[in-house]
């Protein structure tokens, strides 16, 4: 599995960041979600320095899914349309290392000339779609009716009533609390860390204050989440741009290089049958990416990891290797190395759980925006030149570093 | 076992030939699986092919019902109409096999019992339906088992 690799091979390094943009977010804008989509991706494009003609490829993460409604707001052929791209490559699919599955597959994309400048996104409309019934209304089978059939992944789970990721990525943590004492005072700083960082984030979902009696007494979800375990759906969009770095030059951001990435997947994909219940593809995406760079974790000076439950982003602090496997409780215990000014600033836009459900591409968003100096009230005090990203949970996982040079 | 299912309404799965063995073993009192006849490999999710040695030589076998808990959920949160909350999900490994899990519910546990580790036994949840009775394959602590 482990292999040395001349820096030639390693051609994700021939790719980096130059732009990121965002649409409006909120809990429910009612937006026709291909408009936040596309306002997105010209805001990237401006922030790039680009302009549209520039844009020669088109990456995105799930592509089209009209089930669970929210879930998609724009595939790709919806944006290469809308905005008369013409593109040397192009591609959106689920079955990808995670959200960034699509970025990877854009830097190897630019790397080996298919493209120069690819557009990068990912859209959510669920705060719209679940309405005032929340995720229950975008369940399979919602309706009560009889005569919908379980199939595929879901024969597996529906069937006993457990049709939420919630519930499946609970009994992971569940069973990392076993075998490692892990607890809920410990879980919840992940959740009190991301609401004190989305406090000074404009755009964030949820800024009042959280303490952890506040966390501890909300109502239970699932054991051993409760409801700030959860992150908050939203509508919302995210683009970044993926250059090439010869052609990233002259632009108006500093490039943030693309040191290593990881996107390996050593399990059985699935949500039950992995083979270790208390990890997940997390391990083999953080371990693949450190066989890529002679970077350490002690080089990274900030993790931006995803949060769609706050145990996810315990595993990646685990599986990158922040700390050792086991020990991400007592890691973020206290709050102290995770925060602003910690050892490492972590989810300092507020995460998923206060910022809203951007899907895994609002970490590389805020990355981004730490490592160009542009964050504002949350800006990290320290120069940014070494930061990760990762997002993705279950079997479905991938994480990037990112060198500002 | 009552005939009457505990929970009125579930999402049943879609039966096919692949499938059909394991959702309605529970009519004999079988929990039963796919297995490659060549190499002894069980095989869950059905797929047409050993994993192992990848032969077509499988056949559906019972085995015991006696299982592992590996981890759980308690649910509180009212998903769907289903079982009266909260619920319990785990999912547990067979004695025969640990590698070989199911998604289930624990069921006639109070939740202040539940241990990770300790034995199970399977017992079915009956639904009728149109298109095929289907055994619900739920687990609950094995009786005289040391926890
Ligand atoms: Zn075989």
């Amino acid at each position: 599995m482990t292999e040395t690799l001349d820096a030639n091979s390693i051609i994700e390094r021939r790719a980096c960041v130059t732009g990121v943009g965002q649409s409006d977010i909120g809990r429910r804008l009612g937006i026709d979600p291909l408009e936040l989509t596309l306002d997105a991706c010209i805001a990237a494009i401006e922030h790039a320095g680009l302009t549209p003609a520039d844009i020669d490829g088109v990456a995105t993460y799930p592509g089209p899914m009209a089930v669970p409604a929210g879930f998609s707001g724009a595939g790709a052929y919806d944006v290469i349309d809308a905005m008369r791209l013409s593109v040397g490559w192009y591609g959106g699919g689920l079955e990808t290392s995670g959200q960034l599955g699509s970025v990877i597959n854009a830097c190897l994309a630019v790397a080996s000339g298919l493209a120069n400048h690819v557009l990068c996104f990912r859209s959510v409309w669920e705060g719209t779609a679940q309405g005032s019934k929340g995720r229950s209304a975008v369940m399979p089978g919602s309706g009560g009716s009889g005569s919908f059939k379980a199939s595929g992944f879901t024969e597996w789970t529906l069937p006993f009533s457990a049709p939420s990721a919630a519930v499946w990525i609970a009994m992971f943590a569940q069973r990392h609390f076993h075998l490692y004492g892990t607890t809920r005072e410990q879980m919840g700083w992940i959740a009190i860390n991301a609401r004190r960082n989305a406090a000074l984030n404009p755009k964030a979902i949820y800024t009042d204050p959280m303490t952890m009696d506040d966390y501890l007494g909300a109502r239970m979800i699932a054991t051993p989440f409760g409801l700030f375990d959860c992150d908050a759906p939203c509508d919302g969009a995210t683009a970044v741009i993926i250059s090439r770095v010869d052609r990233a030059k002259d632009l108006r951001n500093t490039p943030l290089r693309i040191e290593a990435v990881g996107s390996a997947l050593r399990g059985r994909p699935s949500w039950d049958q992995f083979d270790d219940l208390s990890t997940m593809a997390t391990r083999d995406a953080g371990a693949q990416l450190w066989t890529r760079t002679d970077l350490k974790p002690s080089d990274v000076q900030m993790l931006q990891a995803y949060d769609g439950f706050t145990f996810l982003t315990m595993s990646w602090l685990e599986a990158m290797g922040f700390c050792k496997v086991g020990e991400s409780g007592p890691f973020v215990e206290g709050g102290e190395r995770i925060a602003r000014d910690g050892v490492l600033p972590l989810n300092t836009h507020g995460g998923q759980l206060s910022a809203g459900r951007l899907h895994g591409y609002g970490f590389l968003h805020e990355a981004a925006i730490q490592m160009w100096g542009e964050g504002g009230a949350r800006q990290i005090p320290n120069n940014v030149e070494v930061g990760a990203v990762a997002a993705g949970g279950g079997n479905t996982c991938g994480c990037l570093l990112l060198v500002k040079e | 076992m009552s005939d009457t299912p505990t929970v009125p309404f579930r999402i049943l799965p879609k039966l096919t030939d692949a499938n059909r063995e394991f959702w309605q073993g529970g009519q004999d009192n079988e929990l039963r699986f796919w297995r490659c006849q060549d190499c002894t490999q069980f095989i869950h999710p059905p797929q047409p092919i050993c994993p192992s040695c990848y032969g077509k030589n499988l056949r559906v076998e019972p085995v015991s019902g006696r299982a592992t808990l590996t981890t759980y959920s308690i649910n509180h949160q009212p998903w769907m109409p289903g079982p009266e909350l909260p619920y319990v999900v785990a999912i547990i490994e067979i004695v025969e096999d640990p590698s070989v899990r199911l998604t289930t519910n624990l069921v006639d546990c109070d939740h202040a019992d539940i241990t990770i580790g300790m034995a199970l036994k399977v017992q079915f949840e009956h639904h009728s339906d149109t298109d095929g009775d289907v055994w619900l394959p739920l687990f609950a602590p094995e009786l005289g088992a040391a926890q």
